[in-house]
């Protein structure tokens, strides 16, 4: 296995996860797996050129990167519960108040 | 074919589908467990790289606490499918053309000769003790504002969500130990009857 194929592999994940946020545009919860998942190709990404070049900084940037994404997704279905108890719809159609 | 590319092609098709299954999947709760399965094949391909540390957070930490929170969120609401599904394929011209673009720009750049690195020799020791041994001197500083950021985070979430009953009668101690005799005890003085 040389690193091509795992590199590869971390950029069909993205590209995956890519189109999975243009075809669920309206539904929020998707949105923010689609979001992890392409951080979990990124994190992939820094694992593989860690071990391919013999550095282990690229894993204790994962290691950040897995800190943060955590955070990341309580926050946000956190304002998603939020939002769900004061319109009783997570739909994004619904969510033009901010409109200019 | 050797073990590790078996081993490698074996985590790679189930961590592809479990990606197409989260996007395609027509439940959330579907696609939350699609998304296991994803976050569980990527901890195998990583225990490839001989990241035994990462692959087990990440299993513990995602498939274990992230998205068992999502699975609660996604079960307490009470989402309308039909409406959140309709339109699904109205934008599939456009993310066919980003994520055509986005895939062959991607393949160009990462089949280049400058990529095609044989493996790298097997590191011998613990992969956690390595970790530990620049987590807790080079980095500790981003490593106590990532402790921050996860405080912050918590008491965010807490406040974000906890709401105020109106409609339920609750104790309330700050009262109860200011209260004084005289609010409590009240002396009415009565004309005695006569008859």
């Amino acid at each position: 296995m040389t690193l091509t194929h795992y590199l590869l592999l971390a950029g069909a994940l993205f590209v995956i996860s890519v189109v999975g946020i243009f075809l669920n545009r309206k539904n929020l919860i998707v949105l923010l797996m689609c979001i992890e998942l392409m951080l979990l190709a990124v994190n992939t990404n820094f694992i593989a050129f860690s071990h391919f070049l013999g550095d282990i900084h690229g894993q204790v940037f994962v290691f950040f990167i897995l800190t943060v994404a955590a955070a990341e997704a309580g926050i946000g279905l956190a304002i998603l519960v939020v939002l769900f108890r004061h319109r009783q719809s997570i739909h994004v159609d619904d969510l033009t108040e901010l409109r200019g | 074919m050797d073990v590790v590319s078996f081993v490698f092609t074996l985590f790679a098709f189930f961590l592809l589908l479990g990606a197409l299954g989260t996007v395609f999947s027509r439940n959330p709760v579907a696609a939350a467990m699609w998304l296991v399965l994803t976050f569980f094949s990527a901890g195998g391909v990583w225990l490839l790289l001989q990241a035994e540390f990462l692959a087990l957070t990440l299993v513990l930490v995602y498939v274990g606490a992230v998205m068992v929170l999502f699975l609660f969120v996604v079960m307490m609401l009470d989402l309308n499918l039909a409406k959140l599904r309709e339109g699904f394929w109205h934008n599939a011209p456009l993310a066919l053309l980003v994520g055509g673009a986005l895939a062959i720009e991607l393949y160009l750049m990462l089949t280049s000769p400058a990529f095609h690195r044989a493996a790298a020799p097997a590191v011998a020791g613990s992969n956690t003790k390595m970790i530990g041994e620049v987590l807790y001197t080079v980095y500790a500083y981003p490593f106590e504002v990532a402790a921050m950021i996860l405080v912050v985070a918590m008491i965010a979430a807490v406040t974000l969500t906890h709401r105020k009953r109106s409609d339920v009668r609750v104790v309330k101690p700050e009262e109860q130990i200011a209260v004084k005799a005289s609010e409590r005890l009240k002396v009415v003085s009565l004309p005695a009857e006569k008859e």
